[in-house]
């Protein structure tokens, strides 16, 4: 909470920017106590990383310190006071954290819990009702990220400009220990991110992990190697293609499944035998969720570092 | 209890890097500071997941290794070799 | 096998060493951080607390666990934070090396001098 209130009252935003970062930290090792390790899992690879490279883009892109707002906080602040005394007084009336007698622990919970093991056949829950219970919520997960990868393209847009040609421009022109150490370690990134992708019916991970992991390995190689690299290494239209083929995975599984007699997303008739379908069913899921989350943070990445500064 | 003094220690050191953070004059201070907070964070999972027995503890200090690694690299680049306007607070130099 | 149970003794003693060992360098890297006067000698502070108390906390630790498959993650982990943490530091140390820093060069009677050009 001290770190959320110094990047409050600090006025350079770079320094905002790191607080942020270990702030985030903090709330990662937060959750795993709470034994949350998926959530975990999550905060790490995007607050710490994807976030913090992403706000300092656009920082680049703006100005470094604070302006100061022109009118007085008075108003807005009386208004946010009355809202959150609002907003407490009615928690007053919720249960208790984790208490047993919760409504929310009476009837969906229990069946998850005793029935996934037999239904699912996995062992990590948590990605047994992120795919396969609560499939739908998860599509439409997937494609509020296609469609904030499609604003984000819509509005600033992935521009070829003399800096992004290929030719040097970044950080390992100067440094050659970096540049070594960072191509031995790139592909030791992207096979953790297939790891995790994979991994996830028995560990921590999943398609959303696993696709921002992903991501990381490719803006490691942008940030060290320029921008005509790496979009020579992924061109800008691929990212197009494979934020929709993400989508196209998942929602092709559903229509699969109508085609075959069930409900939307039913994973039980993809193959000869019903746990064989879910597990084959969210592994497809997942790979459909990985790809289109790694396609729209790296556009998202390159739409914002291949702009320069009009001034 | 060795691992519980040893876990202490590293969370000592996680305050003090964030003193560091808070104070240092300049934004390299800031950046070594923020760096070291995300080591010491690896170590801190490590160790206390195996004490507390905390599921896949060791992927997500595997993940913080390289994420960490990544925001530094980060911050550098957007600092240092951008041409972004020096601060105040900051040293001379090249502007 | 009478050697076995003197093994197990053997691992434990060297597993505390290495985590006191570690967790007090930590410590020291960090009030060095805090104490010390400038950029260049926090940086070697750091360095103290990334390269050498991370792996020795991490050697502890590895002592500690049976063959597994966590023992070979942390020693992923351990190989991970060698190659990256000294990359890291020299990058930064060298970005503020050539972003001009105002280092204190030391004149050849042994005075100190402030020296803001960074001409390398």
């Amino acid at each position: 909470m001290l770190i959320a209130l110094a990047a409050i009252r600090l006025q350079d935003l770079f320094a905002v920017v790191m607080l942020f970062g270990v702030y985030s930290f903090m709330t990662a090792t937060l959750f795993m106590d709470l034994d949350a390790v998926d959530v975990a899992f999550t905060e790490a690879a995007v607050g710490a990383g994807v976030t913090t490279v992403l706000m300092l883009s656009s920082l680049r892109l703006t100005s470094r310190w604070e302006q100061r707002p022109k009118h007085s906080p008075l108003v807005p602040l009386i208004v946010v006071g009355i809202t959150g005394a609002a907003l407490i007084y009615g928690t007053l009336d919720a249960p208790l954290l984790g208490d047993p007698n919760a409504p929310v622990h009476q009837h969906v919970a229990p069946r998850y819990i005793e029935q996934g093991p037999i239904e699912v056949g996995m062992p990590n829950m948590v990605t047994a009702v992120l795919a396969s219970y609560r499939g739908y919520d998860t599509f439409g997960e997937t494609v509020v990220i296609f469609t904030a990868g499609l604003a984000v393209l819509l509005l600033l847009g992935i521009q070829e400009s003399p800096e992004t040609k290929p030719g040097r421009t970044a950080i390992g022109d100067h440094q050659l220990v970096l540049r070594v150490v960072v191509k031995v370690l790139i592909p030791l990134i992207l096979l953790y991110a297939l790891y995790v992708q994979f991994h996830g019916d028995y560990g921590a991970g999943g398609g959303f992990q696993a696709g921002v992991i992903f991501a990381t390995g490719f803006v490691l190689y942008d940030l060290v190697f320029g921008e005509g690299d790496a979009r020579m290494v992924v061109p800008p239209r691929w990212l197009h293609r494979l934020a929709a083929l993400g989508v196209l995975i998942y929602g092709g599984v559903g229509v699969i499944s109508l085609l075959a007699g069930k409900a939307f997303l039913d994973y039980s008739v993809l193959a000869h035998d019903p746990v064989h379908g879910q597990h084959l069913g969210v592994l497809l899921v997942e790979l459909g969720v990985g790809i289109t989350v790694f396609a729209v943070i790296l556009a998202i990445f390159y739409a914002l570092s291949g702009r320069r500064r009009v001034s | 209890m060795i691992l519980g003094a040893a876990t202490i220690a590293v969370v000592v050191t996680m305050v003090l890097a964030l003193i560091r953070a808070f104070e240092g004059p300049s934004a390299y201070d800031r950046m070594l500071a923020a760096n070291l907070f995300g080591t010491k964070t690896v170590l801190l999972i490590a160790l206390a997941g195996y004490a507390l027995s905390w599921e896949s503890y060791l992927d997500v200090a595997l993940l913080y290794a390289s994420v960490n690694f990544v925001s530094t690299i980060a911050v550098m680049r957007f600092f240092e070799y951008s041409g972004m306007p020096r601060g105040k607070a900051d040293d001379g130099g090249r502007s | 096998m009478t050697a076995l149970p003197d093994l197990n003794a053997l691992f434990e003693w060297l597993s505390g060493f290495c985590l006191l060992a570690g967790g007090l360098l930590c410590i020291t890297g960090g009030v060095g951080l805090l104490r010390l006067p400038d950029f260049f000698s926090r940086v070697h502070a750091a360095g103290v607390t990334e390269t050498l108390a991370a792996p020795l906390l991490l050697t502890g630790l590895m002592l500690q666990m049976d063959w597994s498959l966590d023992l070979f993650k942390v020693l992923m982990i351990l190989v991970l934070v060698l190659a990256t943490n000294p990359t890291a530091t020299h990058a930064m140390a060298k970005a503020a090396l050539h972003g001009g820093y105002p280092r204190k060069a030391v004149g050849t009677d042994g005075s100190a001098e402030e020296d803001a050009s960074s001409k390398v």
